[in-house]
């Protein structure tokens, strides 16, 4: 398929698909084994510039938009979605500042961030809210100049590892959600520390630990926007990255299609390759289709949003759903279709597989995705009457 | 420090094929790469140039389409590169080569130091490089592993033997080629690869060198290619199908068999 790339957004793409090949696949096993974090893979993507993509050219990047960092994404992913996790996430860390930030906040936090030298995180999850986020406990009390911040976020991606996070917390309880904000705190602060890496199912050489804060004072110059837009702040931070997570889900599908296919061209029983029989041509069919569809969902949802349209939550909800439940589908089958083989740790759709699961789940689960196509379907066919 | 490197456009495919009356290399359906031990050449220069200071300049002979090499060269980072390409360079052999590009770093105005890679995986002549410094009397350094500058401003270099390295300390200007344990040359960068898009690179021919037309291409060559075969085949070899204990018991009686021959 030809979606009409421009030239730059194919010098991206197979930039990254070449770090893809040549730095991340030959070790992809290995880091997935023994839960290693990709250092050095984050230092390759930084020399080829790969960590601005989103960041605008006075800040050091490459000023793109949501279809280019989704083509870089997709790439990553067909290498290791553990390693395009941690890419990804740290723009999930960012997306705020780069949303509701100051010039001086930008200056500070966005130039290391582009040249690779920092990662960032997003921590909004807590212990007692997760698809509920407006059941957020931890606070941010105002005093003086300063916050002082208490509380725990869980399940976070690049805790430990990113130098700033963007934290979402309660600086006027008796509001609820809307007195929720967004605060930059950074990795040296006083006051901030981090649980255990956790052990997952998948994605292993991403890390998610716990953010502790505990009376961990900030100056109140790291207030993003004002007080109380914090869960709006959340909102289009998960929006704008949402067709990003169904970008890892096309390139980990295609890629478990690719090596399903290969294998079945290459595997012999009956005295012919596996790929002749049409049980499995009709499986693979099934996959490819799976595929095409979520990368053009992806891509038309991308560039919608590049068109900067007021209001793209239900867009963004699909463009994360449909690939990233197709991406559990197609990485199952290809298990499926490689047999005992593709059960085995030696093959690399195992691992696929493992993590495909986390894409239905993080970054809202695909059941919050469905509620929120269900409230913009309910709110367009209620004006229709 | 003004760095040239030196690099070659090669096929890529291992398989390479003849031309059975040219005796040249078929390239037609074959993509062409830059020549893998020069990528190492082009880090070192880039290197050298990030701690010392200076400029890279990226130096080719080859046809029109070598611009492609040297384009992806930019992609990595080098400040210029310039293309010498004329009919009448074509046919050169070693030393053709090597004295056309001694003119073009004339033109340039010298180099303090020039990077090639060991050889060239097409021809493996490996002879262009020492030609070079020969042809430009200046010092040379062969199989580097290690390029690093002393307190004297002189550079010191390991050199890659088969059993060890030896050190030696060479003065500037100096060519010096390297093999690929020197380093791991570094990914393209996207702003250098949109930047090399469109710088424009100057194309060289024999006129702009200053050469005589009997120096270079196949006239200034001292060597030519006779013929070029594929190494004959070591022997016969058999493939065998079957289940292990079958083949295994078709194995025994067969080396049985030959033991018997050679007594």
């Amino acid at each position: 398929m030809d979606y009409l790339l421009t030239e730059e957004q194919r010098m991206l793409q197979d930039l990254a698909r070449q770090i893809a090949e040549e730095r991340i696949k030959p070790i992809r096993a290995k880091l997935d084994e023994e839960e290693i974090f990709p250092t050095e893979i984050i230092k390759d993507l930084a020399q080829a510039d790969l960590c601005g993509t989103i960041i605008p050219e006075e800040y050091g990047g490459l000023g793109m938009g949501t279809m280019e960092n989704c083509l870089v994404l997709e790439a990553l992913a067909m290498g290791c979605v553990g390693v395009a996790t941690t890419y990804a996430a740290s723009f999930l860390g960012a997306y705020p500042l780069l949303m509701y930030g100051t010039d001086a906040q930008k200056n500070r936090y966005l130039p290391p961030l582009a040249k690779g030298e920092a990662l960032a995180a997003f921590a909004l999850t807590e212990p007692q809210a997760g698809s509920d986020a407006g059941a957020i406990a931890a606070t941010a009390v105002k005093d003086g100049d300063t916050y002082v911040l208490n509380g725990t976020k869980q399940w976070i991606t690049n805790a430990g590892e990113a130098e700033f996070y963007t934290v979402i917390a309660l600086t006027d309880r008796s509001k609820g959600v809307r007195g929720a904000s967004a605060l930059l705190v950074e990795k040296g602060d006083p006051g901030i520390s981090f649980g255990k890496k956790e052990q997952k199912m998948g994605i292993r050489a991403s890390v998610t630990r716990e953010v502790i804060l505990e009376d961990c004072r900030i100056t109140k110059n790291r207030l993003l926007g004002k007080e109380g837009l914090g869960f709006i702040i959340t909102m289009k931070t998960l929006d704008l990255a949402r067709p990003g997570a169904g970008s890892l889900a096309v390139g980990l599908a295609q890629e478990a299609l690719d090596e399903a296919a290969a294998f079945a061209k290459e595997r012999q029983q009956f005295g012919v390759p596996i790929f002749s029989f049409q049980a499995v041509q009709h499986m693979l069919a099934n996959m490819a289709t799976k595929v095409e569809a979520a990368r053009a969902l992806v891509y038309s949802v991308a560039r919608y949003i590049d068109s900067k349209p007021k209001d793209y939550s239900k867009a963004a909800a699909m463009a994360k759903l449909f690939p990233t439940d197709m991406a559990m589908e197609v990485t199952v089958d290809a298990v499926q279709v490689m047999g005992g083989h593709g059960y085995m740790r030696e093959y690399p759709v195992e691992k696929m597989m493992r993590d495909a699961k986390i894409l239905q789940i993080y970054e809202g689960t695909n059941q919050i995705m469905r509620n929120i196509i269900g409230l913009a379907l309910n709110k367009e066919y209620s004006k229709k009457k | 420090m003004k760095i040239i490197v030196c690099i070659k456009q090669v096929p890529e495919t291992q398989d390479v094929r003849l031309d059975p009356v040219t005796h040249t290399l078929k390239r037609e359906g074959i993509k062409s790469i830059i020549n893998p031990f020069d990528l190492y050449a082009l880090e070192e220069g880039l290197r050298v140039k990030e701690s010392q200071g200076g400029t890279v300049t990226v130096l080719t002979m080859g046809p029109p389409q070598a611009e492609d090499a040297l384009r992806e060269a930019l992609g990595f980072g080098a400040d210029g590169a310039v293309l010498l390409s004329d009919r009448a360079f074509a046919g050169a052999d070693t030393w053709a080569t090597a004295l056309t590009l001694a003119g073009a770093i004339k033109k340039l105005g010298g180099a303090d130091l020039i990077f090639t890679g060991k050889q060239a995986i097409d021809g493996d002549t490996a002879q262009v490089g020492p030609m070079l410094a020969a042809i430009m009397n200046i010092s040379f350094a062969s199989w580097a592993r290690k390029v690093s500058f002393n307190a004297a401003g002189k550079v010191e270099v390991e050199r890659l033997l088969d059993h060890g390295y030896d050190a030696v300390e060479v003065e500037l200007p100096a060519l010096i080629s390297v093999v690929k344990e020197i380093n791991e040359p570094r990914l393209p960068s996207f702003k250098a690869k949109l930047r090399a898009k469109k710088e424009p690179i100057p194309v060289w021919g024999l006129a702009d060198l200053g050469l005589n037309p009997e120096e270079v291409g196949l006239a200034g060559s001292f060597t030519q290619v006779v013929k070029v075969f594929p190494p004959p085949a070591r022997g016969t070899s058999e493939t065998w199908e079957g289940s292990p204990s079958d083949l295994a018991a078709r194995l025994w009686q067969r080396l049985r068999e030959m033991s018997k021959a050679a007594v």
